[in-house]
């Protein structure tokens, strides 16, 4: 099937030729990472994961999403959801590429990568969260490909991918779960240190990474044959919808116990995200942005009449995305940080080579989504399934 | 059917491939690198602990005057900025401890109080790490493999002194190569390093670097010896530890 990829479009081509064109300039950035050392970026003692390791955590979230398209296709035998199936699980694998992608790039001495399995550490999450990823990885791209090369062939799905669906459905949670404990079993940094976080985690990684992917499947809809069920991107929206409110609930809960304890300790990282400390302001635009571009998304998203606009729900789920964003790639670490544990302020901000870098990984993924999703819709176009000319998709 | 399997493999493949330039070339780190031997007149303990009288030791120049002794024996680097590295340093009451005063005594509010790693019983760093890089030794001792990190930083977030510094840069850039301590390794560019409670110095029978520059004011010994001289300072002072609160158990006291 891979050959499908192969062939397309002048247009097609262009797009691919552009990502490795961004991919190729920014790996000349990356290579001077690996000669001068990580004192490119903006990180310091004190803040000392940064932009790459909150690109990896919200990345995370979109690798999990997948699920909130298989879990009701398997479990409830929601069909609408036939078709976008793959979609879900092509881009999960994307997501996990991207994941791994920003863990290189930020480690220090990648070239020992591989000693976290010469001396495995089981009382190192970070073991667990290396198991949980790559294992997501491996499901996703059996069951996926599998699947997609049955249907290319009209033959049924085998046995075995159906227990490996289920397997990556359970293990989806498991993911982001996973990278939440990353952060919440650390003494000493109290805005991470709560046990609602592995929930917020999930909370915000079942809207965004939803939303993302009907972003990007509406973006498919536009440069192929393919026509997703609309009835199905209801239903996700609605999803999302209700991701979103749980992921500001959960939020609000945070605020709640911070400020109605008093305790310092709570309040400081949220004190400083919202309304700066010591003269120190920097994320304080950025939160307030977030902050009504999150409840901006409700408005749009709650009524079922704007929610059900098809011309309108791109524009709800950008800025739920962009709210999210910032919310868990931003605030999430510069606010675990912040205060320091001398109770002191370090500003962060990622340096422009930091970026660079980030867009290289980012370009990585668009590569591995673009190639996966075009075999998916190739296939879709040869076997007439979810084409804009057909009606609706024949259930099952 | 075959066809699918035939396909997969070639997608899997490229995958491997892929993913194989990913990480860059991984070579497998060899060695478990540095395993401090211990020497014939080697000092021993069952726990390693540290007592810093802070009215003798409470000053910035004194402070200063331990750091230059422990970071040029370590080869620590000196580099200005956020990104540096520091094994012992000096702050403020407030910014060492979790307990805030309004009205504490004017000499307090100026005193500097010497921080470095604690070398916790229940180490943080080390549940954390990925490659156990970061280890405790039997007696107590919280160090570093610097030939095993692989420089995630994990342990730095879950350290909630402060205590360790991550090689952004080059240390050799920072250092004066001529007066370099050459019984003790430079590091690399991408590990981290801290306080070592002077395992070298230790192993040869010496006391650590900062204990002999600090003319009594840092008192040095075991603590599980209620017979030593660092419990005898405990026993005669009113001491406290940097945030007991969360649970690592420091083996530094401080004498107010
Ligand atoms: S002070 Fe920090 S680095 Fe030192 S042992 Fe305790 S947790 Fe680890
Ligand atoms: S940076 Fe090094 S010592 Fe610290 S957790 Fe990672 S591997 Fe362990
Ligand atoms: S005990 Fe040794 S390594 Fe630690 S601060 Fe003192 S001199 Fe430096």
């Amino acid at each position: 099937m891979l050959e499908k990829a192969l062939k397309g479009s002048p247009k097609y081509y262009m797009w691919i030729g552009f990502l490795l064109l961004i991919i190729l300039g920014a790996s000349g950035v990356y290579l001077m990472q690996l000669m001068q050392g990580l004192t490119i970026t903006g990180m310091s003692r004190d803040v000392s994961w940064g932009f790459y390791i909150a690109q990896f955590t919200y990345l995370v979230g979109l690798a999990a999403s997948g699920v909130m398209i298989v879990l009701p296709y398997y479990f409830h035998h929601y069909k609408k959801f036939k078709d976008l199936v793959i979609f879900g699980e092509f881009m999960a694998i994307g997501a996990v590429v991207m994941c791994l992608g920003f863990i290189v790039v930020d480690i220090g001495q990648p070239q020992r990568m591989l000693n976290v399995l010469l001396y495995p550490t089981p009382n190192s999450i970070l073991f667990w969260d290396m198991v949980v990823l790559n294992g997501y990885l491996i499901l996703n791209v059996l069951v996926g490909w599998t699947c997609l090369e049955a249907d290319r062939q009209h033959l049924p799905h085998p046995k075995w991918t159906k227990v490996l669906a289920y397997t990556s459905i359970i293990w989806a949670f498991s993911i982001h779960t996973v990278t939440a404990f990353l952060y919440q079993g650390l003494p000493g940094r109290h805005y991470w240190l709560t046990a609602i976080l592995a929930a917020r985690f999930l909370a915000s990684a079942f809207c965004s990474g939803p939303a993302i992917l009907v972003l990007v499947i509406l973006l498919t809809e536009k440069v192929t044959t393919f026509k997703a069920n609309v009835e199905g991107i209801a239903t996700l929206a609605k999803i999302i919808t209700y991701a979103m409110c749980v992921n500001v609930f959960f939020f609000l809960l945070e605020v709640f116990t911070a400020f109605y304890s008093n305790i310092p300790g709570h309040m400081h990282s949220l004190v400083y995200l919202f309304k700066g400390v010591h003269g120190h302001h920097e994320l304080v635009p950025f939160m307030w942005t977030a902050a009504a571009l999150g409840l901006g998304s409700l408005a749009l998203l709650i009524p079922p009449k704007l929610r059900d606009n098809i011309k309108l729900l791109p524009w709800s789920l950008g800025i739920l995305v962009i709210a999210t964003w910032i919310d868990k790639g931003l605030g999430l670490l510069i606010g675990g940080f912040n205060p320091t544990p001398f109770e002191t302020i370090a500003p962060y901000w990622p340096t422009g080579k930091e970026l660079i870098i980030s867009l290289m990984i980012y370009a990585i993924g668009a590569l591995v989504v673009t190639v996966l999703f075009k075999i998916a819709t190739e296939v879709k176009e040869e076997t007439g399934a979810s084409q804009k000319t057909a009606e609706t998709a024949e259930a099952n | 059917m075959n066809n699918t399997r035939r396909n997969f493999l070639k997608f899997a493949g490229l995958t491997a491939a892929g993913l194989c330039v990913a990480s860059a070339g991984s070579v497998i780190a060899a060695g478990t690198g540095s395993t401090i031997k211990d020497g014939e007149k080697a000092l021993k303990a069952k726990r390693w602990g540290m007592v810093i009288d802070t009215k003798k030791a409470g000053t910035k120049e004194a402070i200063d005057a331990l750091a230059k002794a422990c970071h040029s024996v370590h080869n620590v680097p000196d580099i200005p900025g956020t990104q540096n590295v520091k094994w012992i340093w000096a702050v403020g009451f407030e910014e060492a401890f979790d307990q805030p005063n309004n009205y504490m005594d004017e000499s307090l509010e100026k005193r500097q109080f010497a921080v470095l790693c604690n070398h916790c019983s229940s180490p943080s760093c080390v549940r954390v790490c990925p490659t156990k890089a970061t280890y405790q030794r039997p007696d107590g001792i919280v160090a570093m493999d610097y030939h095993r990190c692989i420089g995630c930083r994990y342990c730095m977030a879950a350290c909630p002194f402060g205590a360790r510094s991550f090689n952004f840069m080059e240390p050799r850039l920072h250092l004066d190569l001529a007066n370099l301590n050459k019984s003790f390794p430079t590091r690399m560019r991408g590990v981290v390093e801290k306080c070592n409670f002077c395992v070298d110095r230790l192993a040869d029978g010496k006391i650590p670097a900062c204990v002999e520059a600090s003319q009594g004011a840092l008192v040095f010994g075991d603590l599980s010896d209620p017979a030593s001289e660092v419990r005898k300072v405990l026993r005669e002072h009113y001491t406290i530890r940097r945030k007991p609160a969360l649970g690592t158990e420091p083996g530094v006291y401080y004498i107010i």
